[in-house]
């Protein structure tokens, strides 16, 4: 029996699979059994043996035609965000139990269509709202590295999944940092493309001007078919892109970049990033930053400055306000698209009421968490009447504000930003129960990235904790449209670089 | 700024949500320290900053895109029946609420 433990990378898989040493359908069985069996059990919200399978035997179908692609055979899982017919969609919310949603998101449509095979669905915060997983209606999800601390979030059953080696790739959303920050708590790969690249069409919405979809992997190469196939112009959604500066947003454009980039690395021979300027803004260097975290991010810019980039301090004044931004933006468009959680067209409905608006508020409180109302509140404060202006609107300007701050540096003093992800290394499951606001603060470093709606990413650099086991994460943000050039620029680090080859139990 | 329990009632009110008086004593306690949080913005100068609404404002000029307003002519009643399976109470084709008009 073949195992998928035995594969680290897409391509070997990928190989195996277009070679016919392996079968997609006996990898599946493999992969399921393996889930089904992992010691979190938490981590996957819904199994479905049947149409795994079914999967499978299509992407076995397309091998033996001759008509497979890099990622037919591969597999996968979905965040829970992503509606999926077959497999249940809850956004991990006792709002959503049992939902079953009549279409696919555009995302879970064009992975299927490029052949990944899903194992089903993924954990993550309720409603995408959470940065460790634990604000699940159906349980925390276990940090694979140490089962004492939280993956991160709110994309933490994704991150934990490919840091688990149950899947080699995995869907995840970024409002504000849900796909670098669990990545880096997990010691993995992800990326956050530039808002407007990949259709939003069918993620459960939290808030719009900012959900962002994602895909988290071993390593920045298996990334690249990864995104590249979920990208692409969708008329469903109304933010999505025709064009991403001139060049159609289509699959195949962050490929095409990816390669171009790689091509001009490759003409430098030995130092291959010559005359790479990588912005690092000294706002990320704070005193909020642990010193593990540190010690790890300036060794991975030791590491480009050794393959022949050059440093340059820069500035980003307002890194402190994405914090207050965000929570004005993000509760906002949260209260409003959550109003549709009604009890009268899906989702829970009280068992007692009196009248509709009874109806209406029991089931609502009753099927949303407390981070989920409480954000909801927050959102209804910002947007009524008398605070509008001095709140929301004013959140606005700052975000323009923030959004001038990057544009400008990179445009000026730098060819890419890089820096920490997160401030700390994961924390135990439990640890700010008693103060949830805590978490928010912990965003500081992915949250500015959302409101410009600029490229990022994180890549393992390193470990650190009292253990001196828990991954540390690098981010990596890039100009508009910059996904493939990213990629390739952490893939050069990878190549030079063995942390996203260590797997959890063998650091 | 502290806010009080009417503050809180009505903003429960807002958000369609009902809070029995632990939850409302709670809530006032965090939306103090969030509001403590938020009130950052008021400091900053925004003179002659436009609010930025869509987030690639700040890259290109950039409008929503608008679709027709047209019913789909794929759709049929076995699509609605699926739309509809997730109701908590329907019946033919409607979804059941109670009593609205006396």
């Amino acid at each position: 029996m073949t195992q998928l433990s035995e594969f680290h990378s897409i391509q070997a898989l990928g190989e195996a699979l277009r070679t016919r040493r392996v079968s997609a359908a006996e990898l599946a069985a493999d992969a399921l059994r393996a889930a089904r069996e992992y010691a979190d059990p938490n981590i996957f919200l819904h199994i479905d043996d049947a149409l795994t399978l079914e999967q499978a035997r299509a992407a076995d179908q397309a091998l033996a035609a001759g008509s497979a692609g890099p990622l037919t055979g591969i597999p996968v899982a979905h965040k829970d965000l992503f509606v999926t017919r077959g497999w249940r969609t809850t956004a991990a919310s006792k709002m959503l139990a049992g939902y079953v949603s009549p279409f696919d998101a555009a995302v879970v449509d064009r992975w299927r269509e490029a052949g990944t095979v899903s194992l089903g669905k993924l954990s993550c915060d309720e409603f995408a709202m959470g940065s460790g997983n634990e604000n699940s209606a159906f349980g925390p999800v276990r940090n694979p590295w140490d089962p004492e601390r939280i993956p991160g979030g709110s994309s933490g059953g994704s991150a934990a999944a490919v840091a688990a080696g149950l899947v080699l790739g995995a869907t995840g959303t970024d409002t504000g940092g849900s796909v670098r920050q669990p990545a880096a708590l997990c010691g993995v790969s992800g990326i956050k493309p530039t808002y407007g690249t990949v259709s939003r069409y069918g993620i459960i919405a939290y808030a719009s001007s900012l959900d962002q979809a994602g895909p988290l992997a071993r390593s920045a190469r298996d990334l690249v078919p990864l995104l590249d196939a979920m990208s692409g112009f969708d008329p469903r959604d109304s933010t999505s892109l025709e064009t991403c500066d001139g060049a159609a947003n289509a699959p195949g454009r962050v490929q095409a970049a990816f390669d171009a980039a790689q091509a001009g690395f490759q003409a430098g021979g030995e130092r291959p990033l010559s005359g790479l300027r990588i912005g690092v803004p000294r706002e990320f260097f704070n005193e909020g930053l642990s010193a593990d975290v540190g010690a790890a991010v300036e060794a991975a810019l030791q590491v480009f400055e050794s393959l022949g980039a050059v440093r340059v301090d820069v500035s980003l004044p307002r890194t402190r306000l994405s914090i207050p931004a965000y929570y004005v933006i993000a509760p906002a468009e949260a209260s409003s698209n959550l109003s549709r959680y009604d009890g009268v067209r899906y989702g829970h409905r009280a068992a007692e009421y009196t009248d509709l608006f009874d109806m209406t508020s029991r089931s609502r409180s009753e099927g949303f968490g407390d981070e989920v109302r409480r954000r909801i509140l927050v959102g209804s404060y910002v947007l009524s009447h008398g605070y509008y202006d001095a709140y929301y609107l004013q959140a606005q300007r700052v975000r323009r504000m923030i959004a001038d701050d990057f544009r400008r540096v990179l445009a000026q003093d730098c060819d890419v930003i890089m820096g920490p992800v997160t401030p700390a290394v994961a924390r135990r499951i439990g640890d700010n129960r008693q103060d949830p606001i805590a978490d928010w603060l912990g965003d500081i470093y992915t949250l500015g990235v959302s409101l410009a709606g600029l490229p990022g990413m994180s890549i393992p650099c390193g470990f650190g904790g009292e253990s001196g086991r828990m991954p540390i994460g690098l981010q990596l943000i890039g100009r508009y449209f910059d996904e493939g050039r990213l990629l390739a620029l952490a893939d050069r680090y990878q190549q030079a670089t063995d942390w996203h080859q260590r797997i959890p139990g063998h650091a | 700024m502290a806010l009080s329990e009417q503050d809180i009632s009505r903003l429960a009110r807002l958000s369609g949500l009902r809070l029995d008086s632990n939850d409302q004593t709670r809530a006032r306690q965090e939306l103090d320290r969030i509001l403590g949080l938020i009130e950052e913005l008021q400091a900053v100068d925004t003179t002659g900053v436009e609010p930025m609404a869509h987030p690639l404002a700040a890259h290109q000029d950039i409008a929503l895109r608008l679709c027709d307003d047209t019913p789909d002519p794929a759709s049929t009643p076995e699509q609605r029946d699926a739309c509809m399976a997730n109701a908590p109470a329907a019946h033919q084709g409607l979804f059941l609420v109670p009593t609205v008009i006396e």
